[in-house]
């Protein structure tokens, strides 16, 4: 019997079994972030243990609350700056150069197919969007990754999705994946990899991908994968140039993290996404899924575009098309957060700050503050707001607040209409 | 190893996630300890009351999914801090089963058809649940009614209970 992609990256990583169905694995990388190291370091320090298996190997990133807002955030970052510079972590990204982790981190060439990562986020699953196997961790399981470069983790099953059919014009990665988080529940990938694959999934960007594989947690997903092919090669192409003579030769390389034609999978799901409408969450799940059109006129407080969901470059470039020439409804305020520096100045040279600038946006430096309520964009009791985000839970961006999940494209036409909207990109 | 016995919580939901167990607003706290008041605060399922009904309780019990959403480790160290240990449930979100059985507690699986029976016979009224960790059975009394449940914990997560955690586990062994 063949394997499946995470299989053969847990074959090939695995150096204990400490029982049956549990596997012990090589580590190639572990990212950090201020949120949930801090308490990590502060316990190898206790311990007597402040060191690191191998610097090269492990990222680190202040995006969660930064700058710092208070005394307490000031000392997470603080606490992970002092200790990526006394370990010799020479990727550390500070003020001036920090992005969103998910997206920084693909962003400067550190996930490769066929790596193991590990990070002290659930939305780690994003870099799987690579051929990698990654999984978000807790701090326990991130303080023996950074010591000892080592992760435990039982062995996954596989639900396949074949994205087929042809994707309709104005619908985007973002709607097939709540699509999917839909067809499967909050709950039916737990303990499972999702891997997507099929004509749809081959044709799109990166960026799509990363968008697809970073919702895979929202229906319990270990990890989501993509298979490597050339448009991976392309995106690392800058990164890896050195160590192939040819990108053919890197998708040689890569492709022995294909899945086997044989594999066998806990399920296979065909999806033709031919007829699917964009769509949006309501409610407090993210299973909760309804179409835009179903939804339209809902009145919104906020919208917000960011986030290692849609964060990326792309994604701005789909809003700002929605947004040209036009003015954000008198109702609502919004707020775009690019991911990344690199992005932020990329979307400044193509025009795209202006546009949302002129539309009424506040544009913020890259963070991840407004998605899970810290902040940069917090919502007060009773409102609402549509977001690009990841997570609708009661509370999330604000104690009260509503969270509806949606593409750029219809954030972008909800914060013109001043309600729930789809995007003139749509012409179904 | 830890306390897995005491006064039982009943949570009658699903897909109760990290953040409804610990707002993202207190991951900014340097210490476990500093999280003991805000445990379940974003918890609605009335008549749950966060400020009253957390105290003195031992173990929870609820539905299935439980600890889904962020890989927050605050959530078993909030419930820690407040001295519950134990969670049974359907079943569990991935990452918090693990963070608990890497912090040296407990988040057990029980069918659906003993959580209902659970609920059935014993939610609404004051229960406690004894654990033995030498037979594998829960023993639930409440409302004049003891009843026993048996239930499997998997080898290597037992071991992580008794090495008090991951952390003292893998730094002997790799």
């Amino acid at each position: 019997m063949g394997k499946t992609l995470a299989q053969k990256i847990f074959d090939a990583h695995l150096i204990d079994t400490p029982a049956e169905g549990v596997s012990v694995l090589s580590l190639d990388r572990v990212f950090c972030h201020e949120i949930t190291t801090p308490i990590a370091i502060n316990d190898l320090v206790a311990r007597g243990k402040d060191r690191v298996f191998d610097p090269t190997k492990i990222k680190a990133v202040i995006d969660h609350v930064t700058p710092s807002k208070d005394s307490k955030t000031a000392e997470q970052a603080k606490t992970l700056r002092d200790w990526a510079r006394r370990n010799d972590i020479k990727d550390f990204f500070d003020i001036g150069e920090n992005g969103v982790c998910h997206a920084i981190f693909p962003e400067k060439g550190f996930v490769r197919p066929g790596f193991t990562v590990i990070m002290g986020d659930s939305h780690t699953c994003t870099h799987g969007a690579f051929g990698a196997f990654a999984a978000g961790v807790g701090t326990t399981d991130l303080e023996v990754g950074i010591l000892k470069g080592v992760c435990t983790m039982r062995a996954p099953e596989t639900i396949k999705v074949n994205v087929t059919g042809t994707l309709p014009e104005g619908v985007y990665a973002k709607d097939v994946i709540l699509s999917i988080i839909k067809m499967l529940t909050v709950n039916g990938a737990t303990d499972k990899v999702i891997e997507f694959a099929g004509p749809v999934i081959d044709g799109f960007t990166m960026e799509s991908r990363m968008t697809l594989c970073n919702m895979a947690i929202e229906a319990g997903g270990t990890c989501g994968c993509c298979y490597p092919d050339m448009v991976t090669v392309d995106y690392l192409w800058s990164f890896i140039s050195k160590e192939f003579s040819s990108r053919a030769e890197a998708l040689k390389e890569y492709s022995k993290w294909r899945p086997d034609d044989d594999a066998e999978y806990f399920k296979v799901i065909d999806f033709d996404v031919t007829t699917l409408e964009p769509v949006m969450t309501v409610n407090y799940k993210p299973d909760q899924v309804r179409t835009i059109r179903e939804m339209e006129g809902t009145k919104v407080d906020q919208v917000y575009i960011g986030s290692c969901t849609n964060g990326r470059l792309e994604d701005l470039r789909i809003a700002a098309s929605v947004l040209k020439g036009k003015r954000i409804a008198p109702n609502v305020r919004a707020i775009v957060s690019p991911a990344t520096p690199l992005v932020f100045r990329q979307a400044l040279a193509e025009g795209i700050i202006q546009i949302f600038m002129d539309a009424g946006f506040c544009v913020t430096n890259p963070t991840c503050g407004a998605c899970l309520g810290m902040s940069n964009g917090v919502l007060a009791n009773g409102e609402v707001c549509a977001s690009t985000t990841n997570r609708n839970f009661n509370g999330r961006m604000g104690k009260g607040g509503m969270v509806h999940l949606m593409s750029p494209a219809s954030a972008a036409a909800t914060a013109i209409a001043g309600c729930i909207k789809n995007s003139p990109l749509y012409k179904g | 190893m830890k306390n897995f016995s005491g006064k039982i919580l009943f949570l009658d939901r699903s897909d109760i996630n990290t953040d409804e167990i610990i707002p993202a607003k207190y991951l900014t706290e340097l210490t476990k300890e500093a999280l003991k008041p805000y445990c379940l605060e974003d918890l609605n399922l009335p008549p749950f009351n966060p400020k009253t009904d957390v105290a003195g309780k031992s173990v929870i019990i609820t539905r299935a999914n439980f600890g889904c959403g962020s890989s927050r480790e605050h959530a078993p160290w909030v419930l820690e801090c407040n001295g519950i240990n134990l969670v049974i449930a359907e079943n569990f979100a991935r990452i918090f089963r693990q963070n608990m059985f890497n912090c040296g507690l407990m988040a057990i699986q029980l069918s659906p058809e003993a959580i209902d029976d659970i609920f059935k016979t014993f939610a609404g009224g004051e229960a406690e649940c004894s654990t033995d960790l030498d037979k594998l059975v829960f023993t639930i009394s409440g409302s004049g009614v003891t009843k026993e449940y048996k239930f499997e914990v998997g080898k290597f997560d037992f071991e992580l209970v008794k090495a008090g955690g991951w952390v003292d586990y893998a730094d002997k062994k790799y």
